[in-house]
């Protein structure tokens, strides 16, 4: 009795939405990356040229783009392990038997994955002050120098790394918990009958039944990493001398400051392959240590 | 004795780790209640010397703070609200009716994941701009009022309904309209919430796409504003505490408030890949 058209009346409505505002727009972004789409264009849409790769090439060419893949692949490479190796670290905190008020814990520890990334980023640019900051007061507590955090090329990308691994880490941590959980207890009890130390359990009977979830786990927060915009934006301004400049800031600027959205549409291209290409890889190495 | 010890490591180590995570807010919280200038000190006050609500008052007054949390309030509401519909009817489509291509399309919506939010950005400025919605709710709202990522979770939640029970109903001589408000959706009250939690807070926290759209100060949502703000107002820490608060807090008392809808949606997202 089921009218036939039901089933397409229900779906619709979304998928129009996703079509017109995303669907739609990304087919378009790849055509505006084949044009000269400027500030000239958006005041006159006759001012529009078709040039082929030319703004491909004109990117390729800009230092300044090479400067901002090379930030975004130090954020992503010591970023995602060091954030990875946090959330596995709480999780098995979280897991251990011996651990009490876990509810409290697992609450304190996720809360910041939820809070706003734009406020939470203003509190640490005031945490990492050089004068007046929490951190370099600890240091000197230590013993340590002050250090010019957000002012010092060298040392702006590691604070914003530490912001976003304290921002993100919860995330990972209740995946992973939850992958923990799912192992089953007489494993444990076997190896422990057999003589296996707590280390040799990680290694042997943990870590490999974790592996899928970390897999995907680790491509997830991948993916994210590289979209890194918010924190320098309000941190850094993507400074000092270009050294927190990611690919998307360098995007945004080139498409919403300057408004070259043609070559804006070419970076974001290049982005995506780029994201699309590491977590491919990502995928393939896991799948050939899974077959070793 | 010898048990206990790790036993107090393992307390111990988690006890480091919530200090860390949550001492940042705390110490947020406390620096916007300090008189101006004060937090600019060395050694860093960790209390304020006399309390005050100076921060909070001169944001409302000075700074319209009030506008930009009722815009934010709106946008995050409406999209939550709108985008509720839009999802939960497709994600049910997409478990429990059939259609021609359903499996084929589903599959290409997954497949769309992939793809960066921000490769749309700037085709998706100048659709907006042409319909005139650049500097409006609209503008803002209607790119999230379907999700992807909404749909496959209501999708995997709908699959478990009987098949029979909507049967039934079809025998009875419900129409699907009435079927999906008055069977369906109220069994889909848990991922209801968990969808209700998670795009709210997603939208609350959006920044990128809020940036690009909103220009104009009336339209503008906190993250927004504040993010200007505090190009402007880099000396005044007790002032951007407070901004800070505010635009936290929010979502903060929601999380804690619906935690266990919350937790349950990153569950299911996270087995999406």
């Amino acid at each position: 009795m089921k009218r036939p058209g039901a089933g397409w009346s229900f779906a619709a409505p979304a998928l129009i939405v996703i079509g017109l505002f995303f669907v739609g727009p990304v087919v378009a972004a790849l055509l505006l990356s084949f044009t000269d789409f400027d500030l000239y264009a958006l005041a006159d849409p006759h001012n529009l040229r078709l040039v082929g790769l030319r703004n491909y090439v004109d990117v390729l060419q800009t230092p300044l783009f090479w400067q901002a893949l090379g930030n975004t692949l130090y954020f992503v490479g010591i970023g995602v392990p060091l954030s990875l190796l946090v959330s596995l670290g709480a999780a098995l905190l979280l897991d251990s038997r011996l651990a009490r008020c876990k509810p409290f814990f697992r609450t304190a520890l996720f809360a910041p994955v939820v809070t706003t990334i734009v406020a939470v980023a203003v509190v640490f640019r005031y945490l990492f002050h050089t004068r007046y900051g929490l951190v370099n007061y600890g240091l000197g507590w230590l013993g340590l120098e002050p250090i010019d955090w957000l002012g010092d090329a060298a040392w702006s990308m590691p604070t914003i790394i530490l912001f976003a691994v304290w921002k993100n880490f919860g995330y990972n941590m209740i995946i992973l918990l939850a992958g923990l959980q799912a192992i089953p207890q007489e494993l444990h009890e076997a190896a422990r009958i057999d003589g296996a130390g707590s280390w040799q359990r990680l290694r042997h009977i943990t870590l490999p039944l974790l592996a899928p979830t970390l897999l995907v786990v680790s491509i997830i927060t991948v993916a994210g990493y590289f979209q890194l915009f918010a924190e320098p934006y309000v941190m850094t301004r993507g400074g000092p001398l270009q050294s927190t400049t990611s690919v998307l800031y360098f995007m945004y600027e080139e498409g919403f400051k300057w408004w070259n959205l043609g070559r804006a549409s070419a970076i974001a291209f290049l982005l995506f392959v780029l994201i699309l290409a590491v977590t491919s890889l990502l995928l393939r190495l896991s799948r050939r240590w899974g077959a070793a | 004795m010898r048990a206990r010890l790790p036993a107090i490591g393992v307390n111990a180590a988690l006890a480091l780790l919530a200090v860390i995570a949550v001492g940042p807010l705390l110490w947020m919280l406390s620096v916007s209640f300090m008189q101006p200038g004060e937090a600019a000190a060395f050694p860093p006050p960790l209390l304020p010397a006399r309390p005050t609500l100076h921060n909070y008052v001169e944001l409302f007054t000075r700074n319209g703070v009030g506008r930009y949390l009722l815009n934010s309030l709106a946008l995050a509401g409406g999209t939550t609200l709108l985008s509720l519909l839009f999802n939960l009817a497709a994600g049910y489509a997409f478990a429990k009716l059939r259609f021609r291509g359903r499996d084929a399309l589903f599959r290409g919506l997954l497949a769309a994941l992939v793809i960066p939010a921000q490769v749309a950005m700037m085709p998706l400025f100048l659709l907006m701009k042409s319909l005139g919605l650049v500097n409006s709710y609209a503008g803002v709202v209607l790119p999230g009022l379907a999700s992807v990522f909404g749909i496959f979770l209501v999708r995997q939640y709908a699959r478990s309904i009987p098949d029979e029970l909507l049967e039934a109903a079809r025998i009875d001589g419900a129409g699907e309209v009435r079927i999906f408000f008055v069977i369906v959706l109220p069994l889909l009250k848990p991922v209801i919430a968990t969808l209700s939690i998670l795009t709210f807070l997603a939208s609350w926290n959006d920044f990128m796409w809020p940036l690009i759209v909103l220009s104009n100060q009336d339209y503008q949502t906190l993250p927004v504003a504040l993010a200007s703000l505090s190009r402007e107002h880099v000396m005044d820490n007790e002032l951007m505490m407070a901004g800070a608060v505010l635009t936290v807090v929010p979502v903060l008392a929601l999380f804690l408030a619906l935690q266990r809808h919350y937790l349950q949606g990153l569950m299911l997202g996270g087995v999406k890949g």
